[in-house]
């Protein structure tokens, strides 16, 4: 069941804890084998960023993607860098407010930056936006899995809000379902 | 976990106690988690002002008995050189941790290289003797460092654990021993010089407020710690002891695992690279593909390599230019290929099967 899922986004974003929840929910709660592994350089902030999640259920010897089978892009940058030579038999979330391109595979427009700004007051958590949808449009682990494990991995005070951020996306992601 | 967590991790199961560093990207995460948990359970953490304050902060504890680590990457690691000398001419125990990325330089601070395995053996002047572990996955940057405090505390050396960017980084599912094994340093005897050679060639090493009085030196020092720095002969026997003690058990200390011993074409590797060939065995087991991976790289134990009777080509994928082939090559008749992989990228199966499959 080896699944290859790479996001891919400018930094700040929070692309590699995206990666790293769903590495989690993977090897904490569905009881599977993941490695999560990133790219980035020496910027802070807006330079771009790149991570990855191989989830299996037997042991990964290899660490990194080699043909991501799921691509979760948040930045025009990201989707020309990592997007645009997607398989034709992959699946691509992307968030429609920043990425301008479409790709040939199949994909779900998922507006995550403007939705968590103007429904949910924080921008911050688009990258839960699209966890939620990437989960509930895949299945690549249980949604009740990436609950407890975005949980664990926020920062105190902001469990509500990730949680609804999460709902969000997973609503997102089933309206848009057979696009 | 990711790498660099379960390095400390492994440090506080070992019975790390006293951390010094300056954070330095790709290690930082090392320094960052034991800041969080050290003091928790009694140890010290200290961030120092650089790299060389840092390791001797290290040896200073150490002499209390501590067992004590420092973390860092390539220019921080040039930077301890001097030091790592010193912890060597005066056998103290340590663990110096370097995940390593792009040099020389500043050169690529986000990206992974093996490019300072040269340096941690003969880094600093004069001729003396280390031991270096390379780790290839999450559950080895725990048991490797853990175990570096072991090796440290036996032989009286500095201990480096030679990591590279992608394995300090990368997370993924590792089982936490309940404990971890734990060999302590052979005390001084009461009336033995402090730098007598045991029968191991190694020191009693005194302990701190039992009375011993120890004087402590980088300069040539006879068996009771005294400067003797004219006399050729005290040197020699100093020098060749320092080298000995860890040359002379290489075997013993030796740890590495071997993969189809029949084959005729053989990768050898250490740290993530390791995982390419992995996978490249794993997707053709009926090409017998043979594998010996390091996971202590220095002293060198060449009696590995005959581990392999029927060997026509070692293929040596690497981090770097060579380094580890270079040394490969000494002790071994069978052609040597170096795999050289730069930029920070892992060596590809692909890439790897197809070097093989041009060999025969």
């Amino acid at each position: 069941m080896r699944h290859e899922v790479r996001f891919s986004g400018f930094g700040g974003q929070g692309i590699i804890l995206s990666a790293v929840i769903l590495g989690r929910a993977a090897v904490m709660y569905d009881g599977n084998y993941a490695v999560q592994t990133q790219v980035y350089g020496p910027e802070a902030r807006g330079g771009a960023s790149m991570s990855s999640v191989i989830i299996d259920d037997s042991p990964i010897l290899y660490p990194k993607v080699r043909d991501p089978d799921i691509l979760v892009i948040m930045s025009q940058e990201g989707f020309e860098k990592y997007g645009a030579m997607a398989a034709g038999n992959a699946i691509m979330i992307l968030d429609s407010s920043l990425v301008r391109s479409r790709p040939r595979c199949r994909y779900l427009e998922i507006p995550a930056t403007t939705e968590a700004k103007n429904t949910l007051g924080r921008e911050i958590v688009a990258n839960i936006i699209m966890l939620g949808a990437l989960v509930r449009a895949t299945g690549i682990v249980r949604e009740e899995s990436l609950e407890k494990a975005i949980l664990d991995s926020v920062p105190k005070g902001t469990e509500s809000l990730n949680v609804r951020a999460m709902k969000r996306g997973m609503e997102l992601a089933s309206g848009e379902k057979g696009q | 976990m990711q790498g660099n967590v379960a390095c400390a991790e492994g440090a506080l199961a070992a019975g790390c106690s006293f951390f010094a560093g300056y954070p330095i990207t790709p290690s930082t995460e090392v320094a960052e988690h034991m800041a969080a948990r050290l003091p928790k359970k009694g140890g010290v953490f200290i961030q120092m002002e650089d790299e060389l304050a840092s390791i001797a902060a290290v040896i200073g504890a150490a002499w209390t008995g501590a067992r004590a680590m420092t973390a860092t990457s390539g220019p921080g690691f040039s930077l301890m050189m001097e030091n790592i000398g010193f912890a060597a001419m005066t056998e103290t125990p340590c663990v110096i941790v370097n995940i390593q990325r792009g040099g020389p330089s500043t050169g690529q601070p986000t990206m992974s290289a093996q490019a300072d395995m040269m340096q941690c053996r003969f880094g600093s002047h004069g001729d003396y003797s280390i031991i270096a572990l390379s780790p290839a996955s999450v559950q080895e940057m725990y048991e490797l460092t853990a175990g570096a405090f072991n090796l440290a505390d036996r032989f009286r050396v500095p201990v480096f654990l030679m990591a590279d960017e992608i394995v300090g980084h990368m997370r993924e599912r590792i089982e936490i021993p309940d404990s971890v094994p734990r060999v302590e340093r052979r005390p001084l005897t009461p009336g033995v010089l402090p730098f007598h050679p045991g029968e191991d060639l190694v020191p009693g090493f005194p302990r701190f407020g039992t009375g011993h009085g120890v004087h402590v030196t980088g300069l040539t020092h006879d068996e009771r710690g005294y400067p003797c720095a004219t006399n050729p002969k005290v040197h020699e026997e100093l020098v060749r002891r320092l080298v000995e003690k860890v040359e002379s058990k290489r075997h013993e200390i030796a740890d590495y695992r071997v993969t189809n011993p029949d084959a005729e074409l053989v990768f050898i590797t250490y740290g993530s690279p390791a995982r390419t060939v992995e996978q490249v065995i794993h997707d053709n087991p009926e090409k017998k593909i043979g594998h010996l991976r390091f996971r202590i790289v220095w002293p060198f134990p060449e009696n590995a390599l005959r581990e392999f009777p029927r060997a026509r080509a070692f293929l040596v994928p690497e981090q770097n230019l060579g380094q580890m082939a270079r040394e490969i090559e000494r002790h071994t008749p069978v052609p040597v290929i170096r795999l050289p992989r730069f930029g920070g990228a892992l060596h590809t199966p692909e890439e790897l099967l197809a070097a093989m499959e041009a060999l025969k």
